[in-house]
């Protein structure tokens, strides 16, 4: 709980709007920005450190590389991460490209062992002085033949101009594959910080076809990284990597297959027979067909459909005999589709209060709607508004018990009572239903140790517990 | 190379070290900042961020803004904060995108304080140079807020005929003289451990008043109240840019060191006494250039490290050597510990272990170096006696 340091009382209305009052898709109004504790969600750092064997090199000033140093030391990382610092004199003599060729060259040669990629990390002075990246990583490329290198961006300034920081660094992560021969029954889901869960819709489907399944996550070695590349089809579902897994569908001549994340049974069903209807190509296609065992028809897959609709069904009543009308919030560092979630959990009859997000995304436009119109009570409340500062010692909860699906709910809910899941855990398809609300219920009888959990950086990428 | 650090951390920065100081004085402080400045100040940089309440944001600069060179969103969102949240004071502080295009923070500190009628400070700061720079301005800026109280409180002894209050009478140097100011304290430098509690405790056991504690653990009624103090005792590198200032404008003399273990350490001499605000520099570090006589090297900020480089002095006879680490790069504290062959322990923040090859390291984790790293290991070297009796024990070995 927050100490107040003085007696002025503090108003957090304006960070609140109920849904029936809600704009698409900024629901609040702009203005400074806060930063909540709950730090679960990953950076560019933790996200970089996936290539395997690999490199990172930030250049940038010294408040910029303070966050990323430390997200490497918490990480046990700093063997595969250095720096490059710029000083005031670089941006008055002009000299970045020079700096930042010197500085890696220097760092890759102090290394006791050279890596076989290199990601360089570029900050927004290089973008604003204008560096010539052709010069720069050219010069490197000349330099370090046997060094793959790739250029990374820390550029938050830019964050509002075309594809964000995030987005750009799930396109990268992927721009050192290089072109080979493509296996037509090999498939690789991309852009996931998080390992897909073996027993998600997704994995199972391309299994009883017999699919190759590459995944970043579980690569050991930079030669397996490689083996991406001869993927026919490049899955997303993570909203981020929509847009980098087009282009390297593009370079590397597969095809990108986004299939959206969602909690809504109409649209999960279009999104598994829109996998169903690649995967039987890709089979037909391929000269090692996994046989006629392994192919759905139209009725098997309606059957298929109903059984994990029922599955759904019984997880929804098990969850509410336990939880019954326990007040819930939800957050959207739970998962891609936090109004999906509430969406369901509200017409199954659960008590949805509120939901902390500071706006929607496009993909929530339809879950917008309904619960504008069918829900106009429900409460959003922003994470990064001004006043959101102050909502942790301003629960509103009157000390009920509440159940929070996030961290950041979690936080500011100040409860030990919530699921410890970000970006979606990995969980997709039918599965990310059945599983959440086991973890709903796991999360309602179980206390965990919130202020602790929620502090740690990047969860799931081996970073240290810290008291 | 200069600038490049292969294998360790890097301190925390100038923008972080104005919010770290000016934390708990109840103004409304803004990093003008895209994004990351504020989640990496309060995740690594900020031990109170949790428990204890505070206004730091950020603007949200976006590329348009920086190209523009549009202020206006920025006064806008600052002016729309502060009448919700009634601050104290308004704190803008630069960083490396604003230092590039020229942001006028003075200018834009200006306007704020003139649609908002509250005091407002422009920090020019860049976010490439130390933490040392940032919370050094910011006591400076707090000096000024003192200062200015200060000639008001005359101003108005003076109208009204009333002479003022004796022990406010600083500015010959004559106040209360079993009265201090502890200058320098931020969780940069000392944590949350109790070390801030444990020096004005030790203060306070030899018989002085603790006036004010700059800036943990006072409110900005008690730091106003600064210039009744006898003396200033400065407990890090960035607090004495203030404390010189003070003795300008209240004659207050200054001590520097911290009680290491409990014993009275003055490492002043170190510092110089002499006040040169004409110095575009805020601080001033002692420079060793060769460490070739050393048993021992400690590697950290200047005034804890002298500090504590006199008291193992004192007990094993030793010869410790300091290299001030806060303003110098990989290369800088490779190439000074190269000079220091027979220096076979070092103590110092784990995160510089990469550098240490065959030397044996004494851990001393500092905030400003390894964040949140090795916080709950951070010893309150005043007190904790048993830490400093187990690191002389290692030394007196040597």
């Amino acid at each position: 709980m927050l100490k107040k340091l003085g007696e002025n009382k503090v108003n957090i209305e304006s960070a609140i709007v109920k849904m029936g009052d809600a704009q698409f898709p900024s629901p609040f109004a702009g203005g400074l920005e806060y930063s909540s504790p709950a730090r679960g969600t990953w950076n560019i750092v933790h996200t970089g450190m996936l290539v395997p064997e690999a490199h990172e090199i930030f250049v940038c000033a010294a408040s910029c590389l303070r966050g990323v140093v430390l997200t490497a030391a918490e990480m046990n990382a700093m063997d595969r991460f250095s720096t490059v610092e710029v000083k005031e004199n670089n941006l008055l003599e002009g000299n970045l490209e020079e700096l930042l060729i010197d500085g890696v060259t220097d760092i890759i040669n102090k290394l006791p062992k050279t890596p076989p990629a290199v990601l360089v990390y570029t900050s927004c002075v290089h973008h604003f002085t204008g560096c010539d990246w052709n010069v720069m990583f050219g010069t490197l490329r000349e330099r370090f033949p046997d060094i793959d290198f790739v250029d990374c961006y820390m550029n938050p300034t830019l964050r509002k101009s075309g594809l964000t920081p995030d987005q750009i660094m799930r396109r990268q992560l992927y721009a050192l594959l290089k072109p080979c021969s493509i296996n037509p029954n090999s498939a690789a889901i991309i852009g996931n910080d998080l390992p897909t869960d073996r027993n998600s819709d997704l994995i199972k489907m391309l299994e009883a076809y017999g699919i190759k399944i590459h995944e970043i996550t579980s690569c050991k070695t930079y030669a397996e990284y490689q083996q991406m590349a001869e993927s026919s089809i490049y899955i997303s579902y993570y909203p981020a990597a929509k847009a980098g897994g087009e282009e390297l569908a593009k370079r590397l001549g597969g095809k990108h297959l986004y299939l959206p994340y969602s909690w809504d049974y109409d649209e999960i069903d279009e999104t598994l027979k829109t996998l169903t209807a690649v995967c039987e190509d890709m089979v037909k296609d391929s000269e090692t067909i996994a046989g006629e065992n392994s192919r759905s028809s139209e009725n098997t897959i309606d059957k298929f459909f109903a059984q994990k609709k029922a599955e759904c069904e019984k997880a929804f009543r098990e969850t509410y005999e336990i939880i019954g009308d326990t007040p819930i919030a939800i957050d959207y560092t739970f998962c891609p589709r936090p109004t999906s979630v509430a969406k369901q959990l509200l017409t199954h009859g659960f008590n949805v209060k509120r939901i902390y997000l500071d706006s929607f995304t496009r993909e929530e436009k339809g879950d917008y709607e309904f619960l504008k119109e069918n829900c106009p009570d429900l409460e959003l409340y922003a994470t990064v508004n001004v006043m959101s500062r102050f909502m942790a010692h301003d629960t509103g909860t009157d000390n009920e018990k509440w159940l929070a699906i996030g961290q950041k709910a979690a936080y500011f809910l100040n409860t030990d009572y919530f699921v410890n899941v970000v970006e979606g855990g990995g969980m997709f398809g039918y599965e990310a239903v059945t599983d959440g609300l086991k973890l709903i219920r796991e999360a309602f009888l179980e206390k965990k140790e919130m202020r602790k959990l929620v502090q740690i950086k990047g969860m799931g990428c081996g970073s240290c517990g810290l008291g | 190379m200069k600038q490049t650090s292969g294998f360790i951390s890097t301190y925390s920065a100038d923008a972080f070290g104005v919010c770290s100081a000016l934390y708990e004085l109840g103004g409304l402080i803004v990093m003008h900042d895209a994004s990351g400045c504020n989640s990496t100040y309060t995740t690594h940089d900020e031990p109170r961020w949790y428990d204890m309440d505070s206004m730091v944001y950020i603007s949200g600069l976006t590329e348009i803004e920086a190209i523009m060179g549009d202020d206006s969103r920025l006064i806008d969102d600052i002016v729309n904060a502060a009448a919700e949240l009634h601050p104290r004071f308004i704190a803008i502080v630069g960083t490396t995108i604003p230092a590039m295009t020229g942001f006028d923070a003075d200018a834009a500190a200006r306007v704020v304080e003139s649609r908002t009628g509250i005091k407002t400070y422009g920090f020019k700061t860049t976010g490439m140079r130390s933490y040392v720079h940032g919370v050094s301005e910011a006591f400076l800026a707090l000096t000024d807020i003192v200062a200015e109280n200060y000639r008001l409180k005359q101003t108005m002894s003076e109208e009204s005929g009333d002479t003022l209050e004796a022990d406010i009478k600083a500015g010959s140097g004559t106040g209360n003289e079993k009265s201090v100011n502890i200058i320098g304290l931020t969780p940069l430098d000392f944590s949350i451990n109790g070390s801030d509690k444990a020096i004005k405790a030790y203060y306070e056991a030899k018989g002085y008043k603790v006036i004010s504690t700059w800036a943990m653990g006072s409110s900005m009624e008690e730091i106003l109240e600064a210039p009744k103090a006898g003396l200033n005792i400065v407990v890090s590198e960035a607090g004495i840019s203030a404390a010189k200032k003070m003795k300008e404008e209240f004659g207050l003399p200054i001590k520097v060191g911290i009680p290491v273990g409990g014993e009275d350490i003055d490492i002043s001499n170190l510092f110089g006494a002499e006040v040169d605000l004409s110095r575009s520099e805020t601080v001033s570090t002692p420079v060793k250039e060769s460490y070739s006589d050393c048993d021992c090297i400690i590697i950290g900020e200047a005034v804890s490290s002298y500090s504590l480089a006199e008291y193992l002095k004192q007990k094993t006879g030793r010869n410790i050597g300091v290299i001030v680490s806060t303003d110098l790069d990989e290369d800088g504290i490779a190439d000074a510990l190269l000079t220091a062959p027979d220096a076979c322990t070092v103590i110092a923040d784990p995160l510089f272990k990469p550098l240490l090859k065959n030397k044996k390291l004494i851990r001393l984790p500092h905030e400003a170096f390894s964040g949140r790293l090795y916080r709950d290991e951070i010893p309150d070297i005043i007190t904790d006696i048993r830490w400093l009796d187990e690191c002389t024990g290692v030394i007196a070995r040597i």
